[in-house]
């Protein structure tokens, strides 16, 4: 098993809405607009912005960034107290209560997926009492990241057992691929033939984000056609 | 003190400063408390609110604390590295300098050693390190090689210390239980000597390995990612030898200030800032070949990475550090040093300090550039630290003379008995060894 992502940039409209989505269901802090400015935002799926060509011919375009989970992560290996570290289903995971805040793995990073938490997270009024209660909210001084909704995947398989059987592509989906309005992410195993991605994955328009450093990323774009 | 001393100690000038403090010592170091204790109130800000207060961000998640770190750990690279080669050669002019050499080496490493704990985001979970250490992780091996210099370093600068502490021992120089314990019961004789002479063999051939990787390890912090501008394979020779340098120049600094302050003509002349500054002159050198085959291949290569950090460095908005650190690493130092007219005192403490400001901003260019170009297209902010940063630079600079002071307060910062062995043996042991290179004189034929 070899959970995957593919981003159809056909269908996608680049309206953020996953990185939103992403944002409430993970407990993501909100930092105050001063914070924000500094460079502090915290976006587990981000929106990268591209701009392409020039005028009369600019195209500008947003495309979502979650973590890449790669096949052979940079920021594992450089990990001091294995914080952060790769589970056998393919996910690069944190453990929060591990990490020393030494920021590593965010120097090691490619892709600049991952945040620090500079202060004790927090939210609007209101906001604060209304954390999702599967997610664990970050202590000050520690990394975090995209985990692909792996608290989504326990309660799927969870779900799947107490039912004895299989767990189905359609129980486990990140919020990112849920809210996609124009179903333009879609996650599942890689090495499941009968899985969407699997399919997607070898469509000659995929492509992956920095694929010459040898990272092996697990998510997956699919290029524009014109 | 001592009751009418029966005769001047031949060295008496290197007890002074030790017998009879003087009170702008307590000044200073009243001066120097109330800082250290200001920085110790911002450092605990800081373990309160978080690394908030620091101006670090994304990208830019390493700032002045990373940069403190290389900078002082090269630093102390000064101190037993040079005074085991210098030893190890058996150059003669060493014997007053290696002491001072060493004692900067066991300071600047306790405070650099401490930068990478100031630049944890949870100090309080730092024993992770050892019960969870990952030994894959470039980090570990700092701790490890980091653990290995200071241990080695600080035991090289006690050893040849021992004779010393009892001449002040036997001097009844207060306190007395001090000299007393840390003596060791050193009588000076033939078998102590010998047992001394091997210690300090031993430790000075350990030490250079040991001092060599730590700076190597600490580039490979950098290396070992495949970040643009940091992923090299020159960057282990290239730090030690920017190591290297700016400990000289450290060393050199403080052997001026020393002179000056002890009245210590007598001991550092001229010839040994001469022979000094003409090895910083040949590490400059060395330096600007290092740093020019690392940005040569870099730009003849071409890759866009690479070239994005390139130009930020040469002409964006790194170029003002960029070029200074050139002018003040090798333009400046190389000008003044080449021409004997300028080889002064005076010339030499400017070259020295601008060399030691050159090699702050060759960090500060090797840590943030590279984090500032991330290689998707992130808005990239600009990294400026904050009070607290430069709080806990001060703070650590201010704990650095505090702790020179202090050793120089109770321990002769030039070393007694090697100055004194040295107007003993030395010129016969050198006679004896100029000999030895001399050609065999012809061998007769009888002998065949």
């Amino acid at each position: 098993m070899k959970w995957g992502m593919v981003i159809d940039l056909q269908k996608c409209t680049g309206c953020g809405e996953c990185a939103a989505a992403c944002k409430l269901e993970n407990n993501v802090a909100i930092v105050e607009a001063k914070e924000s400015e500094m460079g502090r935002t915290m976006l587990w799926m981000d929106m990268l912005t591209i701009y392409e060509g020039e005028y009369p011919r600019l195209r500008v375009r947003q495309i979502p960034r979650p973590c890449m989970h790669c096949d052979h992560p940079p920021c594992t290996k450089v990990c001091p107290v294995r914080a952060t570290y790769i589970n056998e289903e393919g996910i690069v995971a944190q453990i929060y209560p591990q990490c020393i805040g030494c920021r590593y793995c965010m120097a090691a990073c490619p892709y600049t997926v991952k945040y620090f938490n500079w202060y004790k997270p927090e939210w609007p009024p209101g906001m604060d009492r209304a954390t999702n209660p599967d997610v664990s909210v970050r202590p000050v001084g520690v990394v975090e990241k995209c985990t692909f909704c792996v608290h989504r995947l326990q309660t799927a398989k969870e779900q799947a057992k107490f039912e004895a059987r299989d767990l189905r592509e359609s129980d486990f989906q990140p919020a990112c691929a849920d809210s996609c309005p124009t179903g333009a992410i879609v996650f599942g195993d890689l090495e499941n033939a009968t899985h969407q991605v699997n399919h997607l994955a070898h469509s000659p328009r995929a492509t992956k984000l920095l694929e010459d450093l040898g990272t092996e990323p697990k998510v997956i774009y699919l290029k524009e056609v014109d | 003190m001592e009751h009418a001393p029966a005769k001047p100690h031949p060295d008496a000038a290197l007890l002074r400063p030790i017998e009879n403090p003087g009170r702008s010592f307590y000044y200073i170091v009243g001066a120097l408390l109330v800082i250290i204790s200001y920085t110790g109130f911002v450092y605990f800000r800081q373990l309160w609110f978080g690394l908030g207060v620091t101006g670090m961000a994304q990208p830019v998640t390493w700032g002045f604390y990373i940069i403190n770190f290389v900078f002082f750990i090269g630093i102390s690279h000064a101190g037993t590295l040079i005074s085991a080669i210098l030893r190890l050669s058996k150059a003669e002019w060493r014997r007053p300098i290696t002491r001072m050499a060493e004692v900067i080496t066991a300071i600047v490493l306790a405070i650099g050693g401490l930068h990478p704990i100031i630049d944890l985001g949870r100090p309080d979970r730092m024993l992770h390190l050892f019960y969870n250490g990952r030994l894959q992780s470039p980090l570990l091996w700092d701790v490890a090689s980091i653990t290995a210099y200071f241990t080695a370093s600080t035991i090289y600068l006690y050893i040849p210390m021992i004779p010393d502490i009892a001449i002040l021992r036997d001097r009844g120089v207060k306190p007395r239980w001090l000299y007393e314990f840390l003596s060791w019961g050193w009588q000076g004789t033939e078998k102590q000597h010998k047992v001394l002479d091997r210690a300090m063999n031993i430790l000075m051939i350990m030490v250079i390995p040991i001092a060599v990787s730590v700076h190597t390890i600490i580039s490979y912090i950098f290396a070992m990612t495949v970040q643009p501008g940091w992923h090299s394979t020159i960057f282990g020779p290239y730090f030690v030898v920017g190591a290297i340098f700016s400990g000289i120049a450290a060393i050199l600094v403080l052997m001026i200030v020393f002179r000056k302050v002890f009245r210590l003509e007598g001991y550092l002349k001229h010839i040994h800032f001469n022979y000094l500054s003409i090895l910083l002159l040949i590490m400059s050198i060395i330096w600007f070949y290092f740093t020019f085959s690392e940005y040569l291949t870099g730009f003849y290569g071409h890759e866009p990475n690479e070239m994005r950090v390139f130009w930020y460095k040469f002409s964006g908005d790194f170029a003002p550090y960029f070029w200074a650190m050139i002018a003040l690493n090798f333009a400046l130092p190389v000008a003044i040093l080449c021409n004997r007219k300028t080889r002064t005192i005076p010339g030499i403490l400017i070259a020295s300090i601008s060399v030691i400001i050159g090699m702050w901003l060759e960090r500060l260019i090797i840590v943030v550039p590279s984090l500032a170009n991330p290689r998707l297209p992130y808005p990239t902010g600009i990294y400026i630290p904050s009070h607290t940063e430069w709080m806990m630079f001060i703070g650590g600079i201010s704990v650095f003379i505090l702790g020179y002071m202090i050793f120089a307060r109770f321990f002769p910062v030039i070393s007694i008995w090697e100055i004194e062995e040295g107007r003993q043996e030395s010129a016969k042991i050198v006679t004896e060894r100029i000999n030895s290179y001399m050609p065999d004189p012809e061998p007769s034929a009888a002998g065949e």
